[in-house]
């Protein structure tokens, strides 16, 4: 599953896209992430699967583009800690 | 004001299938508490046996109760009867008597699939106040979805706004919206705040009440292409919520896509959510999840 957590309002697209059937639920991306937005539990759109897979937190949904800015500096933008982390290259940012 | 029209106001409903006996068989319920409209879809051995669709209140728990008690109205069913409940919706966790919580996602995707069958692809849902795109596979598995909840852009409750300002019941604005001779401009903003102010602008300037509905359906058909664009528009391509009611956006958007919507006179739309909470319910039932 393709899973774009986020929002779209008029100043653009902030989507973080967690690709659930790549993941493995290593908790990499939750280690990494210096802010918590990232977590790993039972995949809540997939109610009959036991799989673990990692998702954005509830409470960060509506705010990522103020919490990701510290890793998104304007130029010189290292790679981002949480697509980084992740082995299976299962985590993508909108903007 | 005394004796003012709510014109806003959609009708509630309640159903119950005439040909269906539920006794001796396995009841499971949905309910979905949604931020304006509440559900409760009641399944016979995963037949629609009854539903009920009306207004939430500002109490989730309540108003999960009044629904799943009308939806329940004269069929002889008592809560106990009822196996297993899943709630879906804004008020999922604030469902007294369900066995589990399940998002609107999963749902929708699964309620929309037994609505317009399995060769459903992207199922928009356009609620009160979030609007989903959601792709699926022939069981109404979600393999795509985007929710766009922080704005109330081409949703529900705007349309409300504009039927109340406008003086048009809420069940006449598609109709009314299409008849014009030609398109307008869209409202410039996608903002439902803005776009109240621009389209009380635009009826000083002496605009029709049926150009203004036009203007604002056209903006909200561009806004929701928009969202669709992220994830794309897989065929066959269906509606769910209240806004697939509403022909002056379901006609503008089939034009922005490019594809023919499917259409459903079986089931109300409104339910996609709850039946697919009761589908879920069943399955839970058995897989032998308590």
């Amino acid at each position: 599953m393709i899973a774009n957590y986020g929002y779209k309002d008029g100043s653009g697209d902030y989507f973080i896209v967690i690709d659930t059937d790549k993941c493995n639920g290593c908790k990499d991306c939750v280690t990494a992430c210096p802010y918590g937005v990232m977590d790993v539990g039972p995949d809540e759109n997939d109610p009959l699967s036991d799989e673990e897979v990692a998702f954005v937190t509830e409470a960060e949904r509506k705010k990522i583009k103020y919490t990701c800015a510290p890793c998104k500096p304007m130029t010189n933008r290292p790679p981002l800690p949480c697509i980084a982390a992740c082995k299976q290259e299962a985590i993508s940012h909108s903007w | 004001m005394v004796g003012k029209a709510e014109l806003w106001r959609w009708t509630e409903s309640r159903w119950t299938n005439p040909n269906l006996d539920w006794k001796g068989k396995l009841i499971t319920s949905g309910v979905d508490v949604g931020s304006v409209s509440s559900q409760a879809v009641l399944l016979a051995d995963g037949e629609l046996y009854a539903y009920s669709n009306m207004r939430t209140g500002s109490d989730s728990p309540d108003s999960a109760m009044k629904a799943i008690n009308w939806a329940m109205e004269d069929t002889g069913l008592k809560l106990d009867d009822i196996t297993y409940t899943v709630g879906t919706g804004y008020g999922r966790v604030n469902v007294p008597f369900s066995q589990r919580a399940i998002t609107e996602i999963a749902c929708h995707a699964r309620g929309g699939n037994f609505m317009y069958g399995p060769s459903v692809r992207t199922i928009l849902d356009m609620g009160g106040q979030d609007c989903k795109a959601i792709h699926c596979d022939e069981r109404g598995k979600v393999t795509n979805f985007l929710m766009n909840d922080k704005c109330a852009a081409g949703t529900g409750r705007g349309m409300e706004v504009f039927a109340d300002i406008l003086g048009v019941s809420i069940n006449d604005v598609g109709d009314l919206s299409l008849d014009v001779d030609k398109e307008p401009q869209p409202v410039s903003s996608t903002c439902v705040v803005y776009a109240k102010t621009e389209a009380t602008g635009l009826l000083r300037e002496g605009w029709p009440k049926n150009k203004v509905l036009a203007a604002y359906c056209s903006a909200m058909a561009h806004r929701i292409m928009t969202l669709l664009e992220r994830i794309g528009v897989e065929e066959d391509f269906a509606i769910t919520g209240g806004i697939a009611k509403n022909k002056g956006v379901v006609t503008r958007l089939e034009k922005e896509v490019g594809i023919t919507i499917m259409k459903t006179t079986d089931y109300d739309t409104q339910i996609a959510g709850a039946l697919g909470a009761a589908l879920f319910a069943k399955a839970l039932v058995e897989k032998g999840k308590k």
